[in-house]
């Protein structure tokens, strides 16, 4: 039997168990919406902006480690997923991008609603397809998740042109994928493998630098045991936070930036620096010249291009994190009982703990106790989940406090832009996330600023009974550039001053969702509690100190040695 | 340091743009780039002729070797190749002059191929340093145009 495209298209969906669909129609894809309440197994949710419907979809990625799925119309539609899909692609987040175009035959005549989709999407996306016949439009789906889900994965985008998908054609899903051109190389190559271990078991100041990487390929467990057998200290990434306990005595913290002094300091000192599923960006290595400068590097990643690329490398092993990680494991665990075969790095964890106790984590509190401060309102929030609950954070300040005074234990527990630095993101990534575990308490730390860059989500929030719990850090600030302008531009607070803001909590009651505010830090704990416990989704407008900044801090540029302290 | 890549590519519609757009957004640098279908249905062969350090060199190989599309990257400065590139020239040759003109034409065994009251237009093939001194030679009588097919490159059966 024959079916249209937009028949197929669903039926592919049902195929790759797609379970959600975050969307909003337009003309070119109502075949597809007219289908859709034929498809029970699948849910759709109807988002307030483009935008929104890709940062929920790679929210919903992020927590699961699935493909997350949006669906939009043509033009407008379609590049109001651009900053969703950027921001998939430099965090390697599977997503499936699918998009309405204009008819076939309408292509490049600058028809209503129509825009180079493809030609725009090409560089922030993994791969990205035209579909112009509807033959082809299986097996483009096909090819689609299957990118978009190995290797290093990424967005993928497809563009279907109307008449694709009234067009009928014969359904047959393709079982199996082959790329020629496409062959991730996914198993490490073991004399790598052994000449990392001969590295690690001979140095004095080993240590683990793990990247977002680790949790793409769900390899948390073995750096786990890796880091405890081989007594190695652990720092990570952002990206990375969650792979390895952040209450364990091995664990360092974050790295780079805003990082913190112990993390850094071992970054300067060690002499094996294992870098798994990381890419060596900027806001993680400061100055790349004085980076690591006593270390010899490994460095374990599925993408050939992130080897070499910042830094010189002296034992390069390219492959998915997990398979390299398990196969040191293999190597290593016969050998950990012989003596002397590794090295001890008693003194090591013993400076460590040295830079761990001169400067820990730290800012001042109110000392007059009248005003709440960001980071304590992080700590509250800690305080009352026990690291069980899902963070998303927008962009800024919020995400780095949000970063350093929670601590996650398991991966996929933050949800976060790392590499784009997308404001606007966690609200509708929460949204996402939401969607894949509702039973899970899931918290959006953001800022006054970066709300209101997706705030219309409120609405698909509260349709679909997400209860969200939105906690904005307000320092009426868009802080993270106001603590730039403070500390390199003489204070010059240009256009960071948010001076007329809504009120947070009439806007939550107006779209059908709490909203409570709180200002004086001895309700702090009472109303989050209270706030996580509604059944509905909640605005918590935390009014905090104005002009806190994220210690330490590395000036952009400054090598990791040069951090500015509390 | 220059390198000639060659690039076997699916010949798909936006392959170009998907090579140029690496290049462009990454800013690596293209001197030349040659496009043309291979005896394999469905497959092309760039060759593109690019400049950088190792490090650069390094990564604009992965980087192409990432795009989907792309079969097979060579960089032919790791193999004995044979590099050619084609050149048509129109130049001035006014007949106090011509002899001149044909005489160097002739040093470098390239072809006339179209003739007028002024001027000459002649193709030649060689490699890049052929080519360069050729067109500096040809330079003092006035080249009116010129189009250059940019290099192709093969390896030589005996490395």
């Amino acid at each position: 039997m024959e079916l249209t495209g937009a028949q197929i298209f669903l039926e592919c969906l049902k195929k790759e168990g797609v379970q959600h669909i975050f969307g909003f129609p337009g003309g070119v894809v109502i075949p597809i919406y007219d289908e859709l309440p034929k498809h029970p197994e699948i849910t759709h949710y109807l988002v307030r902006h483009e935008q929104g419907a890709a940062h929920m979809a790679d929210g919903y990625a992020r927590a699961t480690g699935k493909v997350g799925v949006c669906l939009v119309t043509s033009g407008p539609g379609a590049t109001n997923t651009v900053t969703g899909i950027a921001t998939a692609y430099m965090d390697s987040i599977p997503m499936v991008v699918f998009t309405g175009q204009v008819p076939v035959g309408l292509i490049g005549n600058d028809a209503f609603q129509e825009v180079d989709i493809v030609g725009i999407t090409r560089p922030c996306t993994k791969h990205n397809y035209l579909v112009k016949d509807v033959t082809k439009l299986a097996q483009t789906i096909k090819e689609a998740f299957y990118l978009a889900s190995s290797g290093r994965p990424g967005p993928v985008l497809v563009d279907l042109p109307k008449d694709v998908l009234t067009a009928t054609a014969e359904f047959k899903y393709p079982r199996s994928v082959s790329i020629r051109s496409y062959k991730p190389h996914e198993s490490p190559s073991v004399p790598q493998i052994r000449k990392a271990l001969d590295l690690i078991r001979s140095a004095e100041r080993p240590m683990f630098y793990s990247g977002g990487g680790v949790i793409t390929a769900n390899a948390s467990e073995e750096l786990t045991w890796l880091a405890k057998n081989l007594d190695i200290p652990v720092a990570s990434t952002l990206m990375g936070l969650g792979a390895f306990p952040g209450n364990d005595p091995l664990w360092l913290g974050m790295l780079g930036m805003h990082g913190t002094y112990c993390a850094n300091k071992a970054i300067q000192e060690c002499d094996v620096l294992i870098a798994v599923g990381a890419r060596f960006d900027d806001r993680v290595t400061g100055k790349l010249s004085s980076f690591a400068p006593h270390a010899k590097i490994v460095h374990m990643d599925i993408d050939p291009t992130s080897i070499r690329k910042n830094v010189k490398v002296d034992v390069p092993i390219v492959a998915d994190c997990r398979m390299a990680l398990k196969a040191l494991h293999d190597e290593a665990e016969p050998n950990l009982k012989k003596k002397g075969w590794l090295k001890s790095h008693a003194a090591w964890l013993k400076q460590i703990a040295a830079w761990r106790k001169d400067h820990p984590l730290t800012y001042i509190k109110d000392p007059a106790k009248k005003i709440i401060k960001p980071q304590q309102v992080v700590e509250t929030i800690y305080e009352l989940t026990k690291g069980d609950a899902i963070i998303a954070t927008e962009v800024g300040q919020n995400q780095m406090w949000a970063a350093q005074f929670y601590h996650y234990h398991k991966p996929r527990t933050l949800i976060t832009s790392g590499g784009l630095g997308t404001m606007g993101y966690g609200f509708p990534a929460a949204i996402g996330a939401k969607a894949a575990w509702p039973d899970k308490l899931v918290i959006d730390v953001a800022g006054d600023g970066s709300i209101q860059m997706c705030i219309q989500e409120l609405a698909t929030a509260v349709c679909y009974g997400f209860d969200v719990k939105i906690v904005i850090l307000n320092n009426g600030y868009l802080g993270m550039v106001r603590q730039w302008q403070e500390l390199f531009y003489d204070k010059n607070y240009c256009a960071t001053c948010m001076e007329f803001q809504p009120d947070f909590v009439k806007l939550a009651e107006s779209y059908g969702a709490a909203g409570f505010r709180i200002s004086d830090p001895a309700k702090l704990k009472g109303t989050l509690k209270k706030a996580f416990a509604v059944k509905k989704p909640v605005i918590v407008d935390v009014t905090c100190a104005q002009e806190e900044n994220v210690y330490p801090m590395v000036p952009a540029g400054a090598s990791l040695s040069d951090m500015l302290l509390v | 340091m220059r390198h000639t890549l060659s690039i076997l590519v699916e010949n798909e519609p936006g392959v170009l743009s998907r090579v140029a757009g690496l290049f462009s957004g990454r800013g690596f640098n293209i001197e030349s780039l040659n496009v043309a279908p291979t005896l394999e249905e469905g497959v092309s062969l760039m060759t593109i002729s690019t400049t950088g350090d190792e490090l650069i060199i390094e990564q604009i190989i992965k980087q192409l070797r990432k795009l989907v599309t792309v079969i097979k990257v060579v960089d032919m400065n790791e193999h004995k190749t044979v590099q050619r590139e084609m050149v048509l020239l129109k130049v001035n040759a006014e007949d106090s002059r011509r002899a001149e003109v044909l005489r160097i034409v002739d040093i470098f065994r390239c072809k006339v191929v179209d003739v007028s009251g002024n001027d000459l237009t002649v193709e030649s093939t060689g490699d890049q340093g052929k080519i360069t001194a050729l067109i500096q030679l040809l330079t003092r009588f006035g080249i009116k145009e010129i189009a250059r097919t940019g290099v192709v490159s093969m390896k030589r059966s005996m490395q």
